[in-house]
């Protein structure tokens, strides 16, 4: 190639600019050298057109002979921009290094490996419908857009089925196809260890959801709790918290958080863990990123400022379009493409589902009455995006988490997972921002409260921890709750009529405490304290059956073991003369 | 050489043996040591922080080796068989090789996915290991 070619093209295609060839600009530069060697000029337009592949002459590796093929004949094969072709067929210099380490974690999902190794797959194909596993790049369409990763339909087809993935994706295709050479740099390509930002979104709320402030840590147990709904081997999640956690100091930062997020998500998908963490899983590296909410393409900004949006709301109606397990109303409710959707989904669902470790998320959620409202009648899917779908098919089922500890069986066993299930909420009831509830003392404010928290956990799986955890929070948080007490019953008012009226305490707390109301109308008040105070009555009722009920049952355990005790010693009593003679 | 890690029951969270072969003795040679370890962890009454605790001297007739015990805050106990053939070591050594796998060690228990009594999985801790064994046998 003339210099003076080459000197363009990198300018052209944002290398220069950007100071490097990333892969955005690598692809870009290659379409720019067809187009070149097809007589276009070196302009953006130009990587429109329909070009053949560039024509290089210098490596004559047999991987280079080898990827030259296939791409041909996958470019024969799909009209669409080549430059996704060309970036798999040509793959040189540090994009071709990339891909090589990655080729073995994506070898789960790879046909046999007689095809070449660099036909990237989509990293995470979060299942939009069932499939898992082999059948999840058929369900990958957005991704497959925004990767722009038809090349691997040839290979994988036979496999896959992933014609049904080329039918459905084509029509995307063909709409985001402009896009799509644009996004193309936006993308990283089909980086598994790469997150994209639908992804980090994703995260960034799920770290909301736990922890509201961002600048924040989450901390271990917490973490853990959460990480461990993903129903992954414990060992795989240590290694994961291992990788993920950089810094050592048993919490996670929003990067680290999302660098986990993403690893658990890959595993699911079948991605073998590595050994170190990935570049681009950095703290450093997602740092920045998570602070940038625009993807940061330098190149094409002019574009992508109107394309994040639009994008969401395409990859909504296209996860509608093929989520076929999700409840038409979900879908309905994505195409608003909301992120406050999604939240009250969450809230919803964890409602209905009640599984205990959504508790905290209910809590957390800022201001979704309305939302929960409509959206409770939902089935228990997690899902505004396929990839909650992914994370929720470790989540999703009402039948009880993996604990065993739910249950009152007898034995010791109970004592240590009781005691280890107390300290553990006692931390998570610390972490939650200011629980609603009171102490009986207090009169009626209290009484509204109670109700709250109250009725919050005897829904929940474990009602003896529950009342344990109750306890402890209400006089954790008694004492901080005083000026949001009025702010908060009189959003209670509101939401009096929902079926679940001990969401909205809860919710209304953390989205009162910043304004608090002192000033509310007191007749409505009355009445309705009164009927609180009777709930709160009952609800407390329940809790000491409960409590009283734990209390014998440990009283009874506490029998035994002295009785065990006393055996022993007597045996050892028997045994001591004997060693005396 | 060995290195191996032990909780405060004396039950091993972390056996390593470079070369593998003999595995099984040096697994005995820790556990004899216990009991050394356990009398000097009892008589230092009084500033019982003493991090650090240098034993010498379990030597066999047929070979030599030299086993070094230390002991955390939280009666976690590590030991140390190296053999004496290798007398490059010196006590500085051996106790930076003890410092190194404690910090290794406070890293792993960050970990929330980690009980205390488990053993130890972590890959991390593992390449610590090797890399220190390799140094020095």
């Amino acid at each position: 190639m003339v210099f003076i070619f080459m000197f363009s093209i990198t300018e052209v295609c944002g290398a220069k600019r950007v100071g490097y060839f990333g892969p955005a600009q690598f692809y870009i530069a290659l379409k720019l050298i067809a187009a070149a060697q097809s007589g276009f000029p070196v302009r953006i337009e130009s990587i429109k057109n329909e070009l053949p592949l560039p024509r290089f002459m210098a490596l004559k590796n047999d991987t280079e002979v080898r990827y030259g093929t296939p791409a041909e004949f996958h470019g024969v094969k799909f009209q669409v921009p080549h430059a996704t072709l060309e970036k798999n067929s040509y793959k040189r210099t540090d994009e071709g290094d990339k891909q090589e380490p990655k080729s073995p974690p994506m070898s789960p999902i790879c046909s046999p490996p007689s095809s070449p190794s660099t036909y990237q797959r989509i990293p995470l194909n979060y299942g939009y419908g069932k499939a898992r596993g082999g059948l999840e790049q058929q369900h990958g369409a957005p991704y497959e857009v925004r990767h722009s990763t038809h090349q691997q339909d040839g290979p994988s087809s036979g496999s896959y089925g992933a014609k049904s993935a080329l039918t459905c994706s084509t029509p995307n295709r063909s709409v985001s196809v402009e896009r799509e050479q644009q996004d193309s740099s936006t993308q990283y390509s089909d980086d598994p260890w790469r997150i994209t930002e639908e992804q980090r979104d994703y995260y960034i709320n799920q770290f909301r959801s736990l922890q509201p402030d961002l600048n924040a840590f989450i901390s271990g147990s917490i973490a853990k709790n959460f990480f461990t709904k993903s129903k992954l081997p414990i060992l795989e999640l240590s290694h994961i918290w291992e990788l993920s956690d950089v810094d050592c100091d048993g919490a996670l930062t929003l990067p680290e958080f999302c660098a986990a997020f993403h690893l658990v998500v890959a595993r699911k998908n079948g991605y073998q863990l590595p050994e170190t963490l990935p570049e681009t899983l950095l703290p450093e590296y997602l740092q920045a990123a998570c602070l940038k909410p625009i993807r940061d393409c330098a190149l094409f900004d002019s574009y992508s400022e109107p394309l994040p949006s639009s994008q969401q709301t395409r990859d909504f109606s296209r996860t509608e379009k093929s989520s076929a397990e999700e409840v038409p109303d979900n879908s309905a409710l994505l195409q608003d493409g909301k992120k406050d959707d999604k939240q009250a989904l969450k809230v919803s669902t964890t409602l209905k589902t009640i599984p205990k470790e959504f508790q905290h998320l209910t809590v957390k959620a800022a201001a979704q009455e309305p939302n929960a409202l409509r959206a409770r009648p939902r089935s228990r899917s997690y899902s505004s995006t396929s990839i909650e779908d992914a994370m929720k098919k470790g989540e999703e089922p009402p039948t009880p988490p993996p604990r065993p500890q739910k249950s009152h069986s007898r034995a010791s066993s109970l004592d240590l997972n009781k005691i280890f299930q107390q300290s553990t909420q006692a931390v998570r009831s610390g972490w939650l921002p200011p629980p609603p509830p009171a102490l009986p003392p207090r009169p009626s404010v209290s009484q509204t409260e109670q109700p709250s928290e109250v009725e919050l956990h005897p829904q929940m799986n474990r009602p003896p921890s529950q009342a344990e955890e109750n306890s402890s929070a209400k006089k954790e948080v008694v004492l901080a709750q005083p000026p949001s007490k009025p702010a908060r019953r009189k959003l209670r008012t509101e939401a009096q009529g929902l079926e679940t009226p001990e969401l909205s305490p809860t919710i209304n707390v953390t989205s009162s405490l910043p304004a608090v109301k002192p000033h509310l109308p007191v007749q409505k008040q009355s009445s309705k304290q009164k009927r609180a105070i009777q709930t709160a009555i009952r609800k407390n009722k329940e809790a000491n059956a409960v409590l009283a009920r734990l209390n014998s049952e440990l009283q009874q355990q506490l029998k035994e073991v002295h009785k065990e005790r006393i055996a022993l010693e007597t045996q050892l009593e028997q045994l001591r003369p004997v060693t005396v003679l | 050489g060995s290195c191996d890690l032990l909780c405060s029951q004396n039950y091993p969270l972390y056996i390593r043996s470079v070369p593998t072969e003999n595995e099984l003795k040096f697994h005995y040679t820790v556990h004899t040591s216990l009991d050394v370890v356990d009398e000097k962890i009892s008589a230092m009454g009084k500033a019982l922080v003493d991090q650090r605790e240098l034993y010498l001297g379990l030597l066999y007739p047929t070979e030599d080796y030299k086993v070094y015990g230390y002991v955390t805050n939280s009666k976690v106990k590590f030991v140390m068989v190296v053999d004496s053939s290798n007398t490059a070591l010196r006590d500085n050594e051996i106790r930076s090789m003890f410092r190194k796998l404690h910090n290794s060690y406070t890293d792993i228990m960050c970990n929330p996915f980690y009980n205390p009594g488990d053993r130890i999985h972590s890959r991390a801790f593992d390449t610590m290991v090797n890399s220190m064994m390799m140094q020095v046998c």
